[in-house]
Parts: structure tokens; C-alpha cells; sequence
């Protein structure tokens, strides 16, 4: 008799309870989310329809923008040889940096995961360049590249390489650049590869290992496969952030200078110049708005390609 | 010789076991070797940074290098650290209230957005996780522009406001894993606990953070560091050098006292020996945080 009338007022408590939850919920979780709505809305909506609208326009703050059409693209692309010499500029930096500091994240991680002894060491060498700012990596790296009297020079002497000159030169300085990205930021890809190496199933390898693949065949066919998602993702975030470099192109080309030649004259750099000190808004946000292009474009090619040669184990389970 | 070699080893097996321990030896002793040198190659450029800011400046740039600077500078961090050049204790107080202020924001407006994502439900919510999620790749580049006209027009331009305030409002990476660690709390955790009538906000603060506190630990050590490096926001944000970060005074130090190199360099140590003392202290959530970062897209 208790027993029931508990189980009816249960009954009868449930749908209540569930309701006021319900409302209660819907309300709190609007309330909750309220910061973040007004962020998207405010920093993030506004402004990528705002800075799409500026690109056809001429704007200097000082007046309302005044609507263009594709004049600043015009400029861009056919009248401003500096845009040009920055995209080739990035370009150059990006295509080297990205692959090269995969490449070494890679390699370090691989041997890292050989049951090496002193592993904590190892790491935190790699990783402790990345803790030093841009700002204070740069000018270490004026001092260690210095043409004549640097360590680098004076330690490639050693080896019959001579006359480097490094930040000094047109020619050298993209490849300092890159130097000090791979110091700085290797690391971290290093224990990002680090990570996923030591997701991949013991019993994986075993098997292989039963079925008779030697070190090489294990590495190729059974490691390798299992960090491609890795490699993508690192390969488009490494080039989502060179194409955006910015600080060591900006110290070490002195700021008003962009490096002998222009040769570190960085995309970004670009627009900085003409966002923050020309004030010419619509130019900036034009050449924002060819990133973004390009940016999408390349990153919708690599998902793209990834069917070829990125493995998903979920597609073994289908 | 190795064919001679190879047929005995095959038919005795105490040879081929002697063989692939040498072999592993050999191995061992070349993963090793690789590892040591390459290490060299990153830690010596940092080395060199802490040997020429001890070093007289007529030692900065010799031939043949000098590894130990004789005398061993120290009074070189007093200048460096005093010198009206490099105001360092207004520098660090600024960089201080800019990593402290965000750091804060950005933990309290993930948590709470975080938890909305993970613990209730409403109408739309899913979308605007999926909206959420896409804008985390987002490149800053896209929203630079209206962002600083926006602050301008607020008359927030040469202040911290404009790299503060929006730290306050959330970011999607922060949220979203937040969210990935309060979705594998269960729910009986927090079910109890609405039954015995506690709000929201209770259970958030009672329950959910307590349980979470590592990736919190995590999104803090990541938001310091990346305050403490940043250079393009305060760059393009704030005014007079009396509101500078310890980067930017660095950076403006260089401009003025281009040939005081060993001073430079201790004022470029300087300016990161708390961030690397933090990483001493709370290496694993460093490394938890890359990994977190790195994983994110698998």
C-alpha cells in the first residue's frame, strides 16, 4: 500500500519535475552561453562581414568608407610590386618552414619513442626555445647569425662555409627566418607526434611483427599510416600560422626596413604597414580577405587530398 | 665476406642472437647519438643568449669565440634591469596585468559557456556548437581590421581594454575543451545534486570544477604563455610606452640601444626566465596542453 502510493506520487511528482527542469535548463543555458553568442556575434560575425565589405572600399577611418568596387584588388594585384614581392616572400617562407619543421617534429618524436632513457631531458631541450617571445628569439638570433663575428659563421668556417650572409643579405635572410622558426617551434610538433606515437595499439605492431615485417616494414606500413591524421593537422596549422609570421620578420627586419631588399617584407607585414600606419583600411582588408581566400582554398584541398593518403580507422570498420 | 658470414649465423643460434644485440646496441647507440647532437643544436643558441648577457661588451663579438666571458658580468642584469631604457619592473607589472586579467576572463567565460555546451540542454544548441567548432580555425587575420575599428570607434585604442575585455566573452578552442572533459562527468554526479535543489551555478562550481581542474590548469598555462609572448596585440593596441609589456620594451629597447648587445640579451632573458621557471614548475600541463592542441583535429 505504501509501496504504491509512493510509486503515484512518482507518477504524478516525474512530469513536473521534468518540466520546471526543462524550462529551467532552456533558461540557464541561454544565460550561459550568452558571452559567448555576444563574442561571436561581436568579434567574430561583424567583423568577417565587415572586413569583406571594407575590401571594396576606400577606407581611412576618417571618413565613413566610401565603396570602390575592386579598386583595392586592382591596386593589389596590377599596381603595388610590394604585394607582390610579400606574397612571393611568405610563400617562400611557408613552403619551407611548414614541411621542414614537420619533418623535424617527426623525426625527434620517432626516436623519442625508441624507450629512450632521459626522455624528460630530451623533451624539455627541444621545447624551452618555444618558451622564448618572438621578440627576444630574434634579436639572439641577430646575435648568433651575425655575418662575421657570429657563432654560426664562425662555427661553418669550421667546415669551409664561408660568407653567409644571413639577416644582412637578400638572399640569406628567409633561410635565417626559417632557422629560427624550426628552433622555436619544433618542439612542440615534436610532442604533438609524440602523442599520437604513443596512441598507436601495441598489438597492432605485434601483429605485424608475428606476421613477419622486419623494423622498416613495421614503420612504413603500421606507424606511418597511423599519424597521417597528425601530419594533416599539423600541416594545416603550420601553414595557417606562416602564412601569418609576423614578429620575427618585424624585428629582424628593423620595422621600417622589411630586411635587405625587401626580402622580409612578410604578407602580414604588408598589411600591417598599411592597416596601422597608412591607416588605409580597405587596402588592408582586401589583402585580409586574398589570406582568407587562399587560406580556405588550401585547406579545403588538403581535407580534399587526405582521402588519399590519410588513414582513418573508422573506414576499416564500415 | 657477408655471404661468408650469413650462413653459419643462420645455423647457429647463439650467433644470430649474438648479432641482433649488437645490431640493437648499434641502433640504440645511433638514436642516442642523433638525439644528443640535435638537442646541442637547440640548446647552445640558448646557452649563448645566457653567455652574452654575462659578458663585457667588447666580448660579444670576437674571434675566436669567447664561451666563457671573463670577468662573468653580473652587474650586467643590474643595468639591464634599471637602465630608464628598460623600465623592467613596469614592464613585468603590465605583462603581469595583461596574463592575469585574461587569464582569469578566459577561464571563468569558458567555463560557464563550456558548461551550457555540455551539461544543459536548449534549442539551437548543437548548431552553435557546430558554429562554434568552425570558427576555431579561423585565422585572426580575417577579423583584424573591423575588431580594431570597432575598439577605435569605442575609444579603446591605446589602452589594455582592447586585449582584455574580449577574453571575457570566451574563446572557442578554451569552450570546446571544456566541453570534451565535462561531457565524461556522470550525470548521476550532477543529477544528485539537482534533486537536492542546487542551481547551475552550485553545481558548476562544487561539482564540475573541482573535477576538470587539469584541462582549467591546462588553459591557464596556455593563455600565460601566450600573453607573456605577445607582440602583434600590444603592438597595434596600446599607446605610450609606460603601458608596453615586457616584449614590447624589449623590442624598444633594441630600437634605442641597438649596440648594447649583452645588455640585450639579459634583458631578452630576463623577459622569459618567469615564463620558463613557470615551465619547471607545471611541465605537464604544458605538455598536456600541445598534445590537447595536437589531437584536437584527429
Amino acid at each position: 500500500m505504501s509501496h504504491s502510493s509512493t510509486f503515484t506520487s512518482r507518477m504524478t511528482h516525474l512530469p513536473r519535475l521534468r518540466l520546471t527542469r526543462k524550462a529551467r535548463e532552456t533558461i540557464t543555458g541561454y544565460l550561459f552561453v550568452l558571452p559567448w553568442l555576444i563574442a561571436l556575434l561581436v568579434f567574430i560575425a561583424y567583423p568577417m562581414v565587415a572586413s569583406f565589405y571594407f575590401s571594396f572600399t576606400e577606407y581611412t577611418m576618417l571618413k565613413p568608407p566610401r565603396f570602390i568596387g575592386l579598386d583595392n584588388f586592382n591596386t593589389m594585384f596590377n599596381k603595388d610590386p610590394l604585394y607582390w614581392k610579400s606574397v612571393e616572400n611568405t610563400a617562400y617562407y611557408a613552403f619551407f618552414s611548414v614541411p621542414l619543421s614537420i619533418a623535424i617534429g617527426l623525426i625527434l618524436a620517432l626516436l623519442l619513442n625508441q624507450n629512450v632513457k632521459g626522455i624528460g631531458f630530451y623533451r624539455t631541450a627541444f621545447y624551452l626555445p618555444g618558451l622564448v617571445p618572438a621578440v627576444a628569439s630574434t634579436l639572439l638570433w641577430m646575435v648568433l647569425l651575425d655575418p662575421k663575428l657570429g657563432l654560426v659563421n664562425l662555427t661553418l668556417r669550421i667546415f669551409g662555409i664561408e660568407g653567409i650572409g644571413w639577416l644582412r643579405s637578400a638572399a640569406w635572410s628567409k633561410p635565417a627566418l626559417i632557422l629560427m622558426a624550426l628552433w622555436g617551434g619544433s618542439g612542440s610538433t615534436m610532442i604533438i607526434f609524440l602523442a599520437a606515437l604513443k596512441e598507436i595499439p601495441q598489438s597492432l605492431v605485434e601483429a605485424a611483427m608475428i606476421d613477419g615485417a622486419n623494423a622498416w616494414q613495421r614503420f612504413w606500413n603500421v606507424t606511418i599510416p597511423l599519424i597521417t591524421p597528425t601530419i594533416l593537422f599539423n600541416l594545416i596549422m603550420g601553414i595557417i600560422g606562416s602564412f601569418q609570421v609576423f614578429a620575427s620578420a618585424f624585428v629582424a627586419g628593423t620595422g621600417n626596413t622589411a630586411g635587405p631588399l625587401n626580402s622580409l617584407l612578410m604578407y602580414m607585414l604588408h598589411l600591417y604597414r598599411y592597416a596601422f600606419r597608412y591607416y588605409n583600411m580597405g587596402y588592408a582588408s582586401a589583402m585580409a580577405l586574398v589570406m582568407f581566400l587562399v587560406l580556405v582554398v588550401l585547406t579545403v584541398a588538403l581535407m580534399r587530398s587526405s582521402r588519399y593518403w590519410v588513414y582513418y580507422e573508422s573506414d576499416e570498420r564500415n | 665476406m657477408q655471404s661468408e658470414m650469413a650462413s653459419p649465423a643462420v645455423l647457429d643460434p647463439a650467433g644470430l642472437k649474438r648479432r641482433r644485440l649488437i645490431r640493437r646496441v648499434l641502433w640504440k647507440g645511433l638514436v642516442y647519438l642523433v638525439l644528443t647532437a640535435t638537442a646541442a643544436l637547440f640548446v647552445v643558441p640558448f646557452l649563448w643568449l645566457i653567455i652574452t648577457s654575462l659578458k663585457p661588451l667588447e666580448q660579444v663579438f670576437t674571434d675566436p669565440l669567447i664561451w666563457i666571458p671573463h670577468p662573468i658580468m653580473w652587474s650586467n642584469y643590474v643595468e639591464a634591469l634599471t637602465t630608464p631604457a628598460f623600465r623592467f619592473t613596469l614592464l613585468l607589472r603590465n605583462t603581469l596585468f595583461y596574463v592575469v586579467t585574461t587569464t582569469i576572463g578566459t577561464l571563468i567565460s569558458s567555463v560557464i559557456v563550456a558548461y551550457a555546451f555540455a551539461r544543459l540542454r536548449f534549442a539551437g544548441r548543437d548548431i552553435l556548437f557546430t558554429i562554434t567548432l568552425s570558427t576555431m580555425m579561423l585565422p585572426s587575420i580575417v577579423t583584424l581590421i573591423p575588431t580594431y575599428v570597432l575598439f577605435k570607434w569605442l575609444g579603446w585604442v591605446g589602452s589594455y581594454a582592447p586585449l582584455v575585455v574580449p577574453a571575457f566573452f570566451g574563446s572557442a578552442f578554451n569552450i570546446f575543451l571544456l566541453r570534451q572533459f565535462m561531457t565524461t562527468i556522470p550525470w548521476d554526479l550532477t543529477d544528485a545534486a539537482y534533486v537536492d535543489g542546487a542551481n547551475d551555478f552550485v553545481i558548476l562550481w562544487k561539482i564540475v570544477v573541482p573535477l576538470i581542474t587539469p584541462a582549467l590548469l591546462v588553459i591557464a598555462v596556455f593563455n600565460i604563455m601566450y600573453t607573456w609572448n605577445d607582440f602583434f596585440g600590444p603592438l597595434i593596441y596600446l599607446g605610450d610606452s609606460n603601458q608596453y609589456p615586457l616584449v614590447m620594451g624589449l623590442y624598444a629597447f633594441r630600437t634605442r640601444f641597438s649596440i648594447k648587445w649583452n645588455l640585450l640579451m639579459a634583458a631578452s632573458l630576463a623577459t622569459c626566465f618567469p615564463l620558463i621557471a613557470l615551465f619547471f614548475v607545471a611541465q605537464r600541463y604544458f605538455i598536456e596542453g600541445i598534445t590537447l592542441t595536437g589531437l584536437k583535429g584527429v
